[in-house]
């Protein structure tokens, strides 16, 4: 017997629609999120924010509330600081929490947890003082802190918005380094009519735009040959630019060139994976409603594609409309008419994807890095070796574990498995398919023996 | 508390505890995120890595790349997901042979 009609694992967009559209509808949800305030990345600690975090960060931001919000309907069983660590194909869920392991059973469940930062492997980028940009609008939306001497590297929307919240804060970046090319531009612009669609999204990036030329932000484009200087902490960004050698110096660089789906979870239980050409990233397999081959696994959200928080809650509450088909809480006919207008929005948000993925395309020369740039953060692997390893007869991922513990350390492959798959990719003149992913097993996150040892089933009273 | 030069903090007034952080006491505000308090203090690194010894910081801030490992309690904890306690003690991870075991 179930313990509960739905679980959802994640807290962010996707999570929090499907969690209050499930129990809208009248199936019993448990709701497991291992960070302990709502929202997930993108409207992360947006319950504790005040007034001077709502003016940095904008009205998009604050709409997240409105789902938060939505949790509170006293039906949705939220279990916050729970680390899922391992899903069996019959929709058994362990997680632990506060050092104790638990185990519940959902008639359905929806993997709902989101997107990472692409890695951004150049010179320089594993030293104190370099992180992701996303990383940067974490310490200001849970933290309130802001950097006073940051420089941003990278391509996407993304870098806007936080250069545009830094402006706001106060604190402009030294300057903004860019490095999609006048090429990309053009590519981008067959499909600028199919983005008319979303046209809130183009407007949106360019009041980031204006808002940077205002406060002066220094713009540099088309850079290449990105490196961080510094020894023992970062102290400068290097690159190429406009045919000359430039360097800034700053004691915080903040990398970003896109997100990519987060596919441990889908990766674990098997279900099958595609590359996806423009987004050059994995993407699972599932059909208009999210499930997975997996019957009693959806997928909503970035976790399932790469979309955005308006599109991830609309694949969110699609996922949790067709659950409640699934177990004959509604009608097919009050499934379709519940489905049509998300449907219908959904299209609408995905609409400048194609626009955007190609105008700002990732980092060349951190997709196919300089030998002498670490790939696997945790085990100190680089480019070169990978390269040594592909002439030596290595195929896949998973073989690179083996010639030299590439994707071993506790990061489980997170942020080096996709520089693996294009640098062998590259090096074995394969495509991406054939080359493949990391096989991905349990437990998802490291757990202690104690914590393992202490295995009970998930009681009615132990949501807090 | 009084952030470190290189960044600034847009909400003050937050009641802070004491916590040692590497053998050296703080006073931090209650209940932030352990990792960015960390580095509004100033306070780096957080770590050498088991490989080379190279000396590492937060990177992902959202509990996915395990670089802002910390000891707590003789437990490999990550700062970014924990938030500041009073009394709370952080140490260095001990770093082991990776060739052991």
């Amino acid at each position: 017997m179930a313990d509960a009609d739905l679980i959802v694992i994640g807290c962010g967009p996707a999570g929090m629609a499907a969690a209050i559209q499930a129990s809208s509808l009248g199936l019993s949800v448990i709701l497991l999120d291992e960070q302990d305030s709502a929202g997930g990345q993108i409207y992360r600690a947006v319950e504790e924010s005040g007034e001077a975090k709502a003016k940095v960060l904008g009205k998009d931001y604050v709409i997240g509330a409105r789902l938060t919000e939505g949790l509170q309907d006293g039906k949705i069983q939220r279990i916050k600081g729970s680390v899922v660590w391992h899903m069996g194909d019959d929709g058994t869920v362990s997680y632990k929490k506060d050092g104790n392991s638990l185990v519940a059973r959902g008639g359905r469940v929806l993997i709902a947890t989101g997107a990472l930062e692409r890695s951004m492997p150049i010179p320089g980028w594993t030293l104190p003082g370099v992180m992701t940009a996303g990383a940067a609008q974490i310490l200001l939306k849970q933290s309130g802190l802001v950097f006073k001497d940051a420089v941003i590297a990278g391509s996407g929307p993304l870098l806007y918005l936080v250069a545009a919240q830094m402006c706001r804060a106060g604190t402009p970046p030294k300057a903004l380094v860019e490095t999609q090319s006048a090429a990309d531009f053009m590519a981008s612009q067959r499909f600028v009519f199919g983005a008319i669609r979303g046209w809130k999204y183009l407007a949106k990036g360019l009041g980031l735009l204006l808002e940077l030329q205002r406060a002066k932000v220094k713009r540099c484009k088309s850079a290449t040959r990105l490196h961080i200087d510094g020894k023992d902490h970062a102290t400068a960004l290097s690159f190429v630019a406009g045919g000359r050698e430039h360097q800034v110096a700053c004691s915080t660089v903040l990398l970003h060139h896109g997100v990519v789906p987060n596919t441990q979870a889908s990766r674990s239980l098997g279900i099958e994976h595609r590359w996806n050409h423009l987004q050059r990233s994995f993407d699972p397999v599932k059909d208009e409603w999210g499930q997975t081959s997996k019957e009693v696994y959806f997928i909503a959200g970035d976790g399932g594609g790469i979309g955005g928080a308006q599109a991830a809650e609309c694949s969110g509450s699609l996922a949790s409309i067709q659950v409640a088909f699934q177990l004959g809480r509604i009608s097919r006919a009050e499934r379709d008419s519940r489905a049509k207008q998300k449907k219908a929005r959904l299209d609408r948000e995905l609409a400048a994807r194609p626009f955007i993925d190609r105008a700002y395309p990732p980092f060349r020369q951190a997709l196919s890095p300089a030998d002498e740039t670490i790939i696997c953060r945790c085990e100190e692997v680089t480019a070169g070796d990978i390269r040594r390893y592909a002439q030596i007869g290595c195929l896949g991922p998973n073989q690179t574990k083996a010639f030299g513990r590439c994707g071993m350390g506790p990061c489980q492959g997170r942020y080096c498995g996709l520089s693996v798959t294009e640098l062998l990719a590259e090096a074995n003149q394969t495509d991406h398919d054939a080359v493949g992913y990391y096989r991905i097993r349990a437990p998802l996150k490291p757990i202690s023996l104690g914590e393992l040892a202490s295995l009970t089933e998930t009681k009615k009273d132990s949501a807090s | 508390m009084k952030p470190a030069s290189h960044i600034s903090r847009i909400d003050n007034g937050i009641e802070t505890v004491a916590v040692t952080i590497f053998g050296s006491e703080y006073d931090m505000p209650a209940g932030r995120n352990l990792a960015g308090e960390m580095i509004a203090a100033g306070i780096t690194p957080f770590r050498h890595t088991p490989v080379s010894g190279a000396p590492r910081d937060a990177y992902c801030m959202m509990g996915a790349c395990f670089d802002c490992l910390v000891e707590v309690e003789g437990e490999n904890r990550q700062a970014c997901m924990m938030r500041v306690a009073e009394g709370l003690v952080v140490n260095r991870p001990s770093i082991q042979d990776p060739t052991d075991g």
